[in-house]
């Protein structure tokens, strides 16, 4: 008879932590926040219905250095016919050979994260000021051993025509990954981009992608953001998002799960200013056994400004669906205008989705709402495509479909649109 | 074409259709009358093959094939359309979509190649102008924020693309106003030749002023309980459907 002994896995990764030649200062700070929160069991409320930890602790050596990649092209990984400045991360290592910068120096900087925080005043000023290394264990986790990242910079009043295609790739065709990676983003006053974030794992061994960035968009600023969870491997993620707004700026999110083992997206949105606009859409197209769960917060600290969130799933296989979303209402904030809903379709038997709106305000004078919605197609409609002559199995695909691409509406992209549109077509089986 | 025999169907506990016959023949246009709750929708939902009414007797045979045996899209494609009395809502899937679909999975399933997207247009230019509606309103959603005479409108526009052989038209004049049901049936009596037929279903006589039937029948509490011609159909405007009920009592 065997016996297991429990791992103390928050103990084994401070142990086996590597040594850093940038920012050992935070990394020190950021080590004790992680020791102090430890990894987040089954109970903690923030993650009960997402077992990372244990998914780690069956899977995974943490004091084990990933091996080095050899591979030549990304090609396979790139959107088709998408004019994009081009980053590449291969194993949680920048990648100067696969990424290529196409718009000018003047109109953005795109450097290595270690470089920017040994030369870069601006990355430096904004470096770990957002990430919630206080509250979430993996957050600060990634603030103490993070291995690279990328550092994008857009100057006042510019407008950067061709967006950044960021593209982290993890090879685990002969052992596991395990990557920390970064993002700062800084737009200053006026300044306008388009950020697109794609994952891929190659090969069939395990891959564990723990991930932070932040983002600060400054006054008129604008930022097009667009995650693309589309990786087939055995990969389990943790992304923690923190964008910063300011007065009138102007926010687009898009985050599209289609594939994955276990993933876990903590997208905190701060509205630190007036007037601003912020859009948050999501879009998890689940199957097989993916569990994909999507906290996200919407915390307006200042009055007048309008948040909309829009999350929509489906669920087939035996997948599972997590969506939590907290709006916070600060005192002064009044005037505000947020929304929520989240909606889900369940195609399976055995697939299952957990929701829950969390809403707190604390200012009398604002208009708020939230819906959230679980059920099966509706039958109805079901039936009068049907009665006409189309088939079952195309009359769902056309209904989710027309569900599920509802969500597509604010990326203005065209080509990126098309990909995306692509992606949940075939998901969906509408290849009518 | 149609041969109904002896249907009997419930939803639920509740027996609705208490043993129905009907024979339509092709070229023929029969009137189904009664008074609210007699069973008619229910009749029209039964063949169009609505699931959530349980067949519980009796045959109905088209063209020679067991009706009740055949999903929702078979029938379609065998040559049924029934026309909603509630056309469905579809947000994010427009009408021409739809009946490109359609029309090719109908296609397919006899056999025919599918139309490419010139030919279809010129077909759909061609059915618009019959139900008088406007593409700008095909490119849209479904359905949605369709007022009731667009609805109806658009059931007919979708009839004429394909072209059945046995239209049902349930309760298609609930909600409109004089204009446009003198619009939708003129849609239908252009679309009526020798080789196809069509069952009216209506409370009023009213739409059979512009929909002249052939036969018409009285459907209360699930049974057909009087058959004749459009004259009964006026008798009945005229003296309500007390007098059918009465009728039935006393025998």
């Amino acid at each position: 008879m065997s016996t297991s002994i429990a791992r103390d896995l928050t103990t084994e990764i401070i142990e086996a932590q590597p040594t850093f030649n940038v920012g050992t200062e935070l990394r020190n700070e950021a080590w004790t926040q992680f020791k102090d929160l430890g990894l987040p069991g089954t109970k903690h409320e923030e993650y009960r219905f997402t077992p990372v930890t244990r998914h780690l602790e069956k899977n995974f050596n943490l004091s084990k250095s990933n091996s080095d990649s050899n591979l030549s092209s990304v090609a396979d990984y790139l959107i088709p016919d998408l004019d994009a400045n081009v980053v590449v991360l291969v194993n949680g290592r920048f990648n100067a050979l696969l990424s290529k910068v196409v718009s000018l120096e003047s109109e953005i900087t795109i450097t290595t994260l270690s470089e920017a925080l040994l030369n870069n005043t601006v990355a430096r000023a904004h470096f770990n000021k957002y990430v919630n290394n206080e509250s979430d264990a993996f957050a600060a986790w990634n603030s103490a051993a993070w291995q690279e990242g990328v550092f994008i910079h857009v100057p006042e009043n510019t407008s950067v025509n061709k967006p950044v295609f960021i593209l982290q790739l993890n090879d685990a065709s002969s052992e596991q990954v395990v990557t920390q990676t970064r993002i700062l983003g800084v737009l200053e006053k006026g300044a306008t981009v388009s950020v697109i974030e794609k994952s891929d794992s190659i090969g069939n061994e395990v891959v564990f992608h723990n991930f932070a960035e932040e983002w600060v968009v400054k006054e008129e600023a604008h930022l097009e953001y667009c995650k693309i969870q589309n990786d087939a491997g055995k990969i389990c993620q943790v992304s923690n998002s923190v964008i910063h707004q300011t007065t009138s700026s102007k926010l687009n999110t898009f985050t599209l799960t289609l594939n994955g083992q276990l993933i876990r997206n903590n997208l905190h949105i701060l509205i630190d200013g007036e007037n601003c606009e912020s859009h948050f859409y999501g879009l998890y197209l689940l199957n097989g056994n993916t569990l994909a769960d999507n906290h996200t917060v919407v915390d307006h600290k200042k009055p007048n400004s309008f948040s909309n969130e829009m999350y929509k799933g489906v669920m087939d296989g035996n997948s599972k669906g997590v969506f939590n979303g907290k709006i916070f209402v600060r005192p002064h904030a009044q005037k505000t205008n947020a929304f929520q809903s989240n909606r889900n379709i369940i195609i399976s038997d055995n697939a299952t989705v957990n929701t829950k709106p969390q809403l707190e305000i604390w200012a009398d004078d604002v208009k708020c709402s939230h819906g959230c919605t679980s059920g099966q197609l509706d039958e109805e409609a079901l039936f009068y495509l049907r009665s006409r002559g189309i088939s079952e199995t195309n009359a769902k695909a056309m209904l989710l479909y027309a569900f599920a691409a509802e969500v597509l509406q604010p990326i203005q992209n065209e080509t990126l649109k098309s990909y995306l549109d692509h992606l949940i077509a075939d998901r969906l089986q509408k290849n009518f | 074409m149609l041969s109904i025999k002896n249907l009997q169907a419930k939803i639920g506990e509740k027996q609705i259709l208490n043993g129905i016959d009907l024979k339509v023949n092709a070229g023929e246009v029969h009137a189904i009358m009664g008074p609210n709750g007699s069973g008619k929708s229910t009749l029209a939902s039964v063949l169009a093959g609505r699931e959530e009414y349980e067949v519980s007797g009796g045959e109905v045979d088209f063209l020679g094939k067991d009706l009740l045996e055949l999903s929702p899209e078979d029938r379609a494609r065998e040559g049924i359309f029934m026309a909603f009395q509630y056309p469905v809502e579809i947000p994010g899937v427009s009408t021409i979509n739809f009946m490109k679909t359609a029309l090719n999975q109908i296609r397919e399933y006899r056999g025919q190649q599918a139309l490419d997207a010139v030919s279809f247009l010129q077909l759909m230019k061609e059915k618009m102008k019959l139900v008088e509606i406007d593409q700008s309103l095909l490119n849209r959603s479904l359905n949605e924020g369709f007022s009731g005479g667009e609805k109806k409108r658009n059931e007919i526009f979708q009839m004429a693309m394909l072209e059945p052989k046995l239209a049902i038209l349930d309760e298609t004049d609930s909600g409109l106003d004089i204009d446009a049901l003198r619009i939708v049936a003129n849609g239908v009596n252009k679309l009526r030749n020798k080789n196809n037929a069509t069952i009216v279903v209506t409370h009023y006589q009213r739409l059979l002023d512009y929909i002249v039937p052939d036969y018409v029948h009285v459907l209360y509490k699930g049974k057909i309980v009087k058959s004749g011609t459009k004259e009964l159909a006026l008798e009945l405007e005229a003296k309500g459907y007390d007098w059918i009920k009465s009728e039935v009592t006393v025998a």
